[in-house]
């Protein structure tokens, strides 16, 4: 067997091969060869590194040198200079933006300071689609310990020692819903994976099946020993074609190896797992939702109880976890309870991952302790507002959450502070907003999403956040008055009493939330029909300023209406009953000329 | 492939496997390691640093010593390639000049293990820029 000097982990998450990553990768590998270095030179493709802001990234073992927005041209480079001579390819290397100097090492970037990674431990380290690296990582370790040293009592007693809470959003105790499925009495029980990742901006699930799919399949066999299941499902979105496509791979590898079918590691424990996809609807990643989902039925949820736990999957006890759950399964039982415990705050431990997006420097993804606050991550982790801009809001929980602000900052996130904050952990998604983001807007944009979202089955929800939305339409058009705030008000909170299920209680958090912090931006829609942020279109217009207006025609020729007037050298003019306010105008002009008013 | 059939057999294929990623793990953790680095420029290559790397991985293993080595550029001290650098946990990196296969062997034994200085020890005529900032 080779033995590599150097491997070269190239990203083969769904963000970087977006840029072209899995073209770099062959160009590196026909490259390692044309220099015949194919048995010093490992070229492996990997899951997601989370810093999706800079990809594709290549890192360099063992030095551990991180490249960053790596071309499939710069393969040749890569080759040449670091592995042939040993010299570090300088202009592939990632730029720190607070102070501008070059980081090579990852453990350099304040990026992966803060984090701990532990449901992402092998995203980025290992080859998905090979099984045997994912062994080599203490793979199935954990399973073994379990079926051959652990009766199904202790093995559920360790997971409450831990206090791991589901990661999809209720943050209900994952040993305390295994206990309930065991307890149950059939002949055929269920577990379900939950791969309906739905929150807009949100793809933790994705990456980890795409970047580690055999740790969630682990995890289901240990799952389905513990409460008397021989069968996991795992339901997952159509839309997430790669992390299917990972996963069929790694199912077929498990069957091979033994770990997934009958009788596994000589135990006489059976167990297989199959493939069930979704359509897309946000409502099924609720779990009655998701279960007739998969029944075949409308994927509509029903009251509980009866819990999943007591009739689930075709009337049989199921237990449903979420993918992010699953993922830290396998290394509680490798390190212990009491090491997961140790990690995080007294009632939320270990870790959480976090998709940060919207206007921030480090766009990606991200696993830091429970307890760590939005500032460290918003500001250290993140790397700060984008362009120099000023913090306004940050949305935690997608449609489900609330908007947060600079009072916020030094929170510790964990379950219960969010949700005493008005908002909640929901599944992760972490959305900044700056200076420039209209919050009226911002709580449109999710009611939008979730009169889209919604299944339409109870009242409240099918007509009441329809209605929400119009009301806050009618306030971003500045036709609203002081009586549609009261409205706006009574109408979320019985929405949110009334709903049947977690869509329903939840959609109105972005309104209140907003409401609650930032109701002067409501006011000045409201009264002065003034969008302060310059966002809402009805309620500004574009000017040029005549004493910067050097008359370039810059904005005339880009404008997709023609509604500019001017002469070269000419002041140029806006005519407002054609104008769009697209701003065009403003992006185009050099000198500063255009402005919203 | 046949299929694991006892968790005996499942640590027998992780021991068989572990090299594979050994070199990932470990350079994720590089705190507590001996980290060598090898000069590999082109004159250190003429002067035959590759065998010398070569060997040393290979010692390493044979003899477990919880190593990285990797290799860098042109250090600067071409007379006397190979060069190469060892940074003991704790410890200022230390670089040998005139570095050979039986050179190497005497650092591994003498002073890897035992934290004995070996002869041929280059002598640092230069500061750093980062010491510089911290000055």
């Amino acid at each position: 067997m080779a033995k590599f000097k150097m491997h070269m982990l190239v990203c083969g998450g769904t963000g970087c091969r977006a840029s072209a990553s899995d073209m770099l990768y062959e160009n590196l590998v026909k490259e390692v060869k044309e220099n015949g270095l194919e048995d010093e030179v490992q070229v492996v493709t990997t899951g997601c590194f989370g810093f999706c802001e800079k990809g594709p990234i290549v890192k360099v073992i063992p030095d551990n040198t991180f490249y960053v927005s790596v071309e499939p041209g710069d393969a040749k480079d890569i080759i040449a200079e670091h592995a042939i001579k040993g010299r570090r390819v300088q202009r592939l290397l990632y730029v720190d933006p607070t102070n501008k100097e070059q980081i090579a090492d990852s453990k350099g970037m304040g990026f992966y300071k803060k984090q701990i990674r532990i449901a992402l431990r092998n995203c980025g380290m290992i080859d998905p689609e090979n099984i045997e690296e994912y062994l080599a990582a203490d793979g199935y370790e954990a399973l073994g310990k379990v079926l051959t040293e652990m009766t199904p009592d202790e093995a559920i007693q360790e997971m409450i020692d831990s206090g791991l809470r589901g990661r999809g959003g209720g943050g209900f105790p994952t040993g305390v819903k295994w206990k309930l499925a065991a307890k149950e009495k059939a002949d055929q029980k269920y577990v379900v994976c939950n791969a309906d990742e739905g929150d807009p901006g949100a793809f933790m699930d994705r990456s980890i099946l795409e970047g580690d799919p055999h740790t969630v399949l682990e995890a289901m066999v240990i799952n389905g020993y513990c409460i008397g299941a021989s069968k996991g499902l795992v339901y997952i979105r159509a839309e997430y074609p790669l992390a299917i496509y990972r996963l069929k791979i790694a199912i077929e590898q498990a069957r091979e190896y033994g770990l997934l079918g009958n009788d596994i590691l000589g135990t006489g424990f059976s167990f297989d797992v199959e493939i069930r996809y979704g359509a897309g609807a946000f409502v099924c990643g609720e779990e009655t939702a998701l279960i007739h989902s998969m029944e075949g039925e409308r994927g509509e949820p029903t009251f509980k109880p009866p819990f999943p736990a007591q009739s689930g999957y075709l009337g049989k006890p199921t237990n449903v976890n979420n993918v992010e759950t699953f993922a830290n399964i396998p290394v509680i039982y490798n390190k212990g309870a009491k090491w997961f415990a140790s990690i995080g705050t007294e009632k939320s431990t270990g870790t959480k991952v976090f998709a940060l997006a919207g206007k921030i420097n480090n766009v990606g993804l991200i696993e830091v302790p429970m307890g760590i606050t939005l500032r460290e991550v918003i500001f250290e982790v993140g790397g700060g507002i984008k362009d120099g801009k000023k913090f306004k809001a940050v949305q935690t929980g997608g449609p489900s959450g609330g908007c947060l602000t600079e009072k916020h900052l030094d929170t510790p996130i964990d379950f219960d502070n969010l949700l005493a904050v008005g908002s909640m952990m929901g599944s992760g998604g972490m959305i900044v907003m700056d200076e420039d983001d209209c919050m009226v807007a911002v709580a449109k944009f999710y009611l939008d999403f979730t009169v889209e979202e919604s299944c339409g089955k109870c009242s409240p929800c099918r007509i009441g956040n329809k209605r929400l939305y119009e009301l806050l339409d009618k306030i971003t058009k500045g036709q609203a008055d002081k009586e549609d705030m009261d409205n706006l008000r009574n109408l979320s909170y019985v929405i949110r009493d009334t709903s049947l299920c977690g869509l329903g209680q939840t959609s109105p958090n972005p309104v209140l939330s907003t409401m609650d912090n930032f109701l002067d931006e409501y006011m000045a829609h409201i009264e002065e029909g003034r969008c302060p942020s310059g966002v809402c279109k009805d309620l500004i217009r574009y000017e040029v300023i005549p004493e910067n207006c050097v008359g370039c025609t810059a904005c005339a020729r880009n404008c997709p209406v023609n509604c500019i007037a001017g002469e070269r050298k000419q002041l140029h003019i806006i005519d407002q009953a054609l104008c769009i306010k697209c701003g065009a105008c403003l992006e185009k002009c050099k000198f500063n000329a255009i402005a919203i008013i | 492939m046949t299929k694991i059939k006892s968790l005996a057999d499942l640590k027998k294929l992780k021991g068989d496997l572990q090299s594979k990623i050994a070199l990932r793990e470990k350079s994720d953790t590089p705190e507590g390691r001996v980290i060598v680095k090898v000069a590999m420029s082109t004159c250190g290559i003429a002067s035959g640093a590759k065998d010398v790397m070569e060997y040393m991985i290979d010692e390493f293993e044979k003899r477990s010593i919880d190593a990285i080595v990797t290799q860098t550029g042109c250090i600067g001290y071409c007379y006397a390639e190979p060069t190469v650098e060892i940074t003991l946990p704790g410890n200022e990196p230390v670089v040998y000049g005139y570095v050979d296969t039986r050179k190497a062997d005497e650092i591994i034994e003498k002073y890897i293990k035992n934290q004995e200085l070996v002869d041929g020890i280059l002598p640092v005529n230069y500061q750093t820029i980062e010491k510089d900032k911290e000055e």
